[in-house]
């Protein structure tokens, strides 16, 4: 029978790295996309607003989901 | 593997850490000196836990403040990392309030509507190679009407597209000025020629009728 064993520090410091990397490059695109859409809604162009908010958006509820699941991971441990 | 090395290793107490052996040399406190117990620095639950809380019980059992500040370097790494996450997340955040300002802005902005049609001045008032500023549409928006020495009108906002900076035309090189970080602009069209603006100036549209000058409205550009 398997048993659930929880991650060790090691572990879970891996985890944590693999996830900041990936939680960077969302920031990043997020700071392009705000960028990009400053400059286009200052020139007058609003086609890009609301598609480029609702990546933003997409890219948020990543980033947290990713946190979420980084504390459970510590709540299973305590 | 015996069930004995399989379990979970139970913290010394403070009542059963046994009798002080002071020698340099005994196993596990080696380097270390003082008179501290030998046993204090045998590993907990992990092997990179070298501390341990006052009260004895392993750290996963203690309260959440000292967890979110360990003394341990492996766990301050962690911790550490943790918290940038949160703080990347943040980020995050903010970034997609600032996304979600500027839909707003725009919902504002179309709410407004076309402005409307003013009179800015009549062409007798205006020679060749003038330039006259008004404000449209609202009265904190500057603008320069300019006259160019083949009676060629053109109408642009006062503000630089960098850092909104006054600019100013210059007809002897046929280019709008901007003073505060050397911006130049095309008198003709209004795209950015040189220096740091990447925007043309916004664009004043202009009616002619009876000999005088009307601004009809404005319009925004990206190139």
């Amino acid at each position: 029978m398997a048993t659930h064993r929880p991650f060790t520090r090691q572990q879970r410091t891996t985890i944590v790295h693999g996830m900041l990397a990936f939680v960077l490059m969302l920031v990043l695109l997020q700071l392009w996309l705000l960028t990009a859409t400053m400059n286009a809604y200052l020139g007058g162009d609003d086609a890009t607003i609301w598609p480029a908010a609702g990546a933003s958006l997409f890219c948020l509820l990543l980033s947290a989901g990713l946190l979420r699941y980084l504390y459970r991971l510590d709540r299973v441990r305590r | 593997m015996s069930a004995d090395s399989t379990s979970r290793h139970v913290p010394p107490r403070a009542g059963d850490r046994g009798p002080i052996d002071v020698r340099i040399d005994t196993p596990g406190r080696e380097g270390l000196t003082g008179t501290t117990a030998a046993n204090i620095y045998t590993p907990l639950d992990e092997a990179e836990q070298i501390t341990m809380a006052p009260d004895g019980r392993a750290m996963d059992e203690q309260p959440p403040w000292r967890q979110d500040f360990p003394i341990d370097w492996a766990q301050d790494h962690y911790v550490e990392r943790r918290d940038f996450m949160k703080f990347m997340v943040l980020t995050s955040l903010a970034l997609t309030v600032g996304q979600f300002w500027i839909a707003a802005q725009n919902w504002w902005r179309r709410r407004q509507g076309a402005p409307e049609i003013r009179r800015i001045a009549s062409l007798d008032a205006l020679p060749a190679s003038g330039v006259l500023t008004f404000a449209y549409p609202g009265p904190e928006d500057d603008c320069v009407l300019v006259r160019a020495a083949d009676a060629a009108l053109v109408a642009y906002s006062q503000k630089c597209t960098h850092l909104s900076c006054a600019v100013r035309p210059r007809l002897e090189t046929g280019t709008i000025h901007c003073p505060c970080h050397e911006g130049y602009f095309d008198l003709r069209s209004g795209r950015p020629i040189a220096g740091p603006p990447r925007r043309p100036l916004t664009l004043v549209h202009l009616d002619v009728r009876g000999g005088i000058v009307y601004a009809t409205g404005v319009e925004e550009r990206t190139v």
